[in-house]
C-alpha cells in the first residue's frame, strides 16, 4: 500500500510540475492544489500505515493494550488540508483580480512591477503590443 | 513564567482581533494599534531579561509533556529575534498612521499586520517543527493580505509571483516535515537534536535536509532562489515594504540557522557547502543588483537580498565568532533596512517619484532627512563607528581563522560594492540640484515632513547609532545566543527537564 501511494504521489508531483511550468496562470494555480496534496499524500505514507488497528483505547484502560495506528499524522494532515484550502481560495481572488486589472493570464505579461518608469510612462497600449510582439 | 512565552503570540493576535471589531474613526484605530505593538514590545523585552538571566525557558501546551505536546522555547537567539521584529512593528505602526491611506485602513491593515506580528513571534518561539509550518502560515495570509492590500495593479503584479513562490515553499517545507516524521517518529527540534545521527538511511535524510534547505531558502530569498524579492517588495506602499524587509526574509534565515544548528548535524550531505557558495553568490547577485537599478525601492530590495547572504555566510562558517556576528548582523539588518525603507518612503513622497532622475536638491529642502538616509546608508555599508563595521569585522576575522581567504575578499568586495548604489542615492537625491518641478505648489495633502512619519525613521536611526556606538551590551547578548545554537544542551534541557514545573505553571495560569 505505501507503494501505491508512493507511485500516486509520484504521478502527482510530475503532473502538478508540467501544470506549473506553464505560462498559463490558471494551469499554473491548478498545479499548485495538485502539489498540495502530493505533500498530504507524502505525510500520510511516510507516518506508517497500519491496518484495522484504530487508535481507540478500551474503557477502562489508559493505554491502548494492542498496537494502534498513530493518529498524528492524520492530524497533520488535517490542519494541512484547512490551511492550503484556505491558501488556495485566496490565491483565485488574487488570480482573478490580477487577471481584471491586468487584462491577461499569461504569466510573461504580466511584468508591471519590474518595468523601469520610464517604460512605464509610455503609453500603456504600445508597451502592451511591445511585450506581445517580444513574445 | 510560561505566560511570557504564549503572549508575545497571543497578544497581537488579540490586537487583530479587536481591532478590526472596535468602531473608531481611521486615527483611533491606528492608535490602538500603536498601543498593542508598545506592549508586544514590552512583553518581547521582559522574555529577553528573563532569558538573559536564567537561561532558555520552555513550555508544553495543554499539559502534554514534551515530545508530546507543542513546545514553546525562548532561548537568546529566539528572544532577540523577537525584540528586533517587534521593534520594528511598533516603528512601522506608527509610520502607517500616515502612510496607510484611508482605503487600505478600512480593508484592515492593522489588523494584517498584528497577525504578521503574531506570526513572526510564532515562529521564533515555537519549539515544534509542525508549529513553525503553521506559524509560517499565518505569516504568509496576512503578508499576502498587506501586500494586495488596495488592489494596485503593480501590487496585484507582484503579489502574483510573491505568493506563488511562497506556496511552492510552503508546499515543500510540510513534505519535507512528513518525510522527517516518518524517518524520525518526532518533530519536536530538542528531541531531533542527535537523533538524525542515528538514522540509517542518510541518503534519505539528505534529501530531507535539502528540501529543508530549499524551502527555507526561498523565504529567506539566498541565491539562486531569490527573484521574487525585487519584483515584489517595491510594490506595496513603503510601511508594508518596511515591515516585509524588516521581518520575512529574516524569519527564513532564523528557521535555516535553526535547523542547520539544532536539527541536522553539520556533517550531512554538502549542506554547508552549498549553503556558503550560496551565500557568497547572494551577497554578489544582490549588491550587483542594487547597482544596475535606478528605482530607490529596488535598489533597497536588492541590499535587502545581499544582507541575506552575510546572514547565511555566519551560518556556513560556523564558529562562535561567525554565528555571533550573524545574531548580531541580524538585528542591524531589522532595524536598519525597516529604517532604510521608511526614509525612502518620505523622499519618495516628498518628490513624488522613486526613480533617481527624478530626484534632486533634497539635501536642501529636507537637511534632517539627508542626514537619516546617510547615517542608514553608511551604518549598512559598515563604515567603521557605526553598526554594520563590527559584524563585518568579526565575519572577515573568523574567515581568516579558518583561513578563508576566498570569504574574507569577497566580503570585503561586497563592502565596496555596497558603497556605489547608496551613494549614488546620496549623490543624485540629495546633493544633485534641485530638479525643475512644474507641480511643485500641487504636492500631496501630507507631505513628507509628518511627524508619524519621521518619528519612527529617527528612533530607528537611533537605535543604529546605539548599536554602532556602544555594541558591547549587544556583542554580549549575540555571543550568548550563537553559544546556544552551538551547544543547545541548555535548550534541550529546558525542553525536556523543567517540562513538569511549567505544566504546573500552566495549570495555575488556566485556574
Amino acid at each position: 500500500m505505501e507503494i501505491i501511494l508512493g507511485a500516486l504521489a509520484g504521478i502527482l508531483m510530475a503532473a502538478s510540475v508540467w501544470l506549473m511550468l506553464s505560462r498559463n496562470l490558471v494551469k499554473f494555480l491548478l498545479g499548485l492544489v495538485l502539489i498540495g496534496n502530493v505533500a498530504n499524500l507524502v505525510i500520510f505514507a511516510s507516518g506508517g500505515l497500519t491496518y484495522g488497528a484504530p487508535p481507540l483505547v478500551a474503557d477502562g484502560a489508559t493505554v491502548p493494550t494492542e498496537a494502534v495506528a498513530n493518529a498524528l499524522p492524520q492530524a497533520l494532515i488535517l490542519t494541512a488540508i484547512v490551511i492550503g484550502f484556505g491558501l488556495v481560495a485566496f490565491t483565485l481572488v488574487l488570480a482573478l483580480r490580477a487577471y481584471q486589472e491586468l487584462g491577461t493570464v499569461n504569466v510573461d505579461e504580466m511584468n508591471l512591477a519590474e518595468r523601469s518608469a520610464a517604460y512605464q510612462r509610455k503609453d500603456e497600449k504600445t508597451v502592451m503590443a511591445d511585450v506581445r510582439h517580444a513574445a | 513564567m510560561s505566560w511570557l512565552l504564549s503572549t508575545p503570540i497571543f497578544l497581537p493576535m488579540m490586537t487583530a482581533a479587536l481591532v478590526f471589531i472596535l468602531p473608531g474613526s481611521r486615527r483611533a484605530r491606528g492608535w490602538f494599534s500603536i498601543a498593542g505593538s508598545a506592549a508586544h514590545l514590552a512583553l518581547s523585552l521582559a522574555l529577553l531579561l528573563t532569558v538573559w538571566r536564567t537561561g532558555p525557558i520552555a513550555a508544553t501546551m495543554g499539559s502534554w509533556p514534551a515530545p508530546f505536546g507543542i513546545t514553546l522555547v525562548a532561548d537568546s537567539f529566539g528572544a532577540i529575534m523577537l525584540c528586533t521584529a517587534s521593534l520594528a512593528g511598533l516603528a512601522v505602526s506608527i509610520y502607517a498612521l500616515v502612510d496607510i491611506d484611508d482605503d487600505r485602513a478600512a480593508g484592515g491593515f492593522d489588523s494584517f499586520l498584528q497577525m504578521l506580528l503574531a506570526g513572526v513571534a510564532g515562529a521564533f518561539l515555537t519549539g515544534d517543527l509542525f508549529n513553525l509550518y503553521v506559524w509560517f502560515e499565518v505569516m504568509l495570509i496576512a503578508s499576502f493580505a498587506l501586500m494586495t492590500l488596495g488592489g494596485d495593479r503593480r501590487q496585484l503584479d507582484g503579489a502574483v509571483k510573491y505568493v506563488a513562490i511562497n506556496l511552492i515553499s510552503t508546499v515543500l517545507l510540510l513534505t519535507a516535515i512528513g518525510l522527517l516524521y516518518g524517518l524520525s517518529g518526532t518533530l519536536n527540534m530538542a528531541d531531533l537534536h542527535g537523533r538524525l545521527g542515528q538514522i540509517g538511511d542518510q541518503g534519505l535524510l539528505s534529501v530531507v535536509a535539502l528540501l529543508f534547505l530549499i524551502a527555507f531558502g526561498i523565504k529567506a530569498a539566498m541565491f539562486p532562489l531569490f527573484f521574487w524579492l525585487p519584483a515584489s517588495y517595491p510594490t506595496p506602499p513603503m510601511a508594508i515594504s518596511a515591515l516585509f524587509a524588516g521581518l520575512m526574509t529574516k524569519v527564513g534565515v532564523y528557521a535555516l540557522i535553526r535547523s542547520f544548528t539544532l536539527i541536522f548535524p553539520s556533517s550531512i550531505g554538502l549542506i554547508t557547502e552549498i549553503i556558503l557558495a550560496s551565500a557568497l553568490l547572494t551577497m554578489v547577485a544582490g549588491v550587483l543588483g542594487a547597482i544596475a537599478s535606478t528605482d530607490l525601492r529596488r535598489i533597497l530590495a536588492f541590499h535587502v537580498m545581499a544582507s541575506i547572504g552575510f546572514l547565511l555566510l555566519g551560518l556556513a562558517l560556523g564558529s562562535a565568532l561567525a554565528l555571533t556576528a550573524a545574531v548580531f548582523y541580524m538585528v542591524h539588518a531589522m532595524v536598519l533596512k525597516t529604517q532604510l525603507f521608511m526614509t525612502i518612503g518620505i523622499v519618495g513622497r516628498e518628490a513624488k517619484s522613486f526613480e533617481l532622475e527624478d530626484l534632486g536638491g533634497l539635501y536642501r529642502s529636507r537637511p534632517g532627512l539627508a542626514l537619516t538616509f546617510l547615517l542608514g546608508a553608511l551604518a549598512l555599508i559598515g563604515i567603521p563607528p557605526l553598526s554594520g563595521f563590527w559584524a563585518k569585522l568579526m565575519v572577515i576575522q573568523s574567515g581568516v581563522d579558518v583561513q578563508a581567504w576566498f570569504v574574507v575578499v569577497v566580503v570585503i568586495a561586497y563592502s565596496f560594492l555596497s558603497f556605489i548604489p547608496l551613494m549614488r542615492i546620496w549623490a543624485h537625491a540629495f546633493w544633485s540640484p534641485e530638479k525643475v518641478d512644474i507641480e511643485k505648489d500641487e504636492r500631496d495633502a501630507v507631505r513628507g515632513n509628518d511627524p508619524y512619519l519621521t518619528i519612527p525613521a529617527v528612533g530607528l536611526t537611533a537605535v543604529i547609532l546605539l548599536i554602532g556606538l556602544a555594541p558591547d551590551p549587544l556583542l554580549q547578548l549575540a555571543g550568548d545566543a550563537a553559544n546556544g545554537i552551538l551547544e543547545p544542551s541548555g535548550y534541550i534541557d529546558a525542553v525536556f527537564g523543567r517540562s513538569s514545573i511549567d505544566i504546573a505553571d500552566i495549570r495555575d495560569v488556566s485556574k
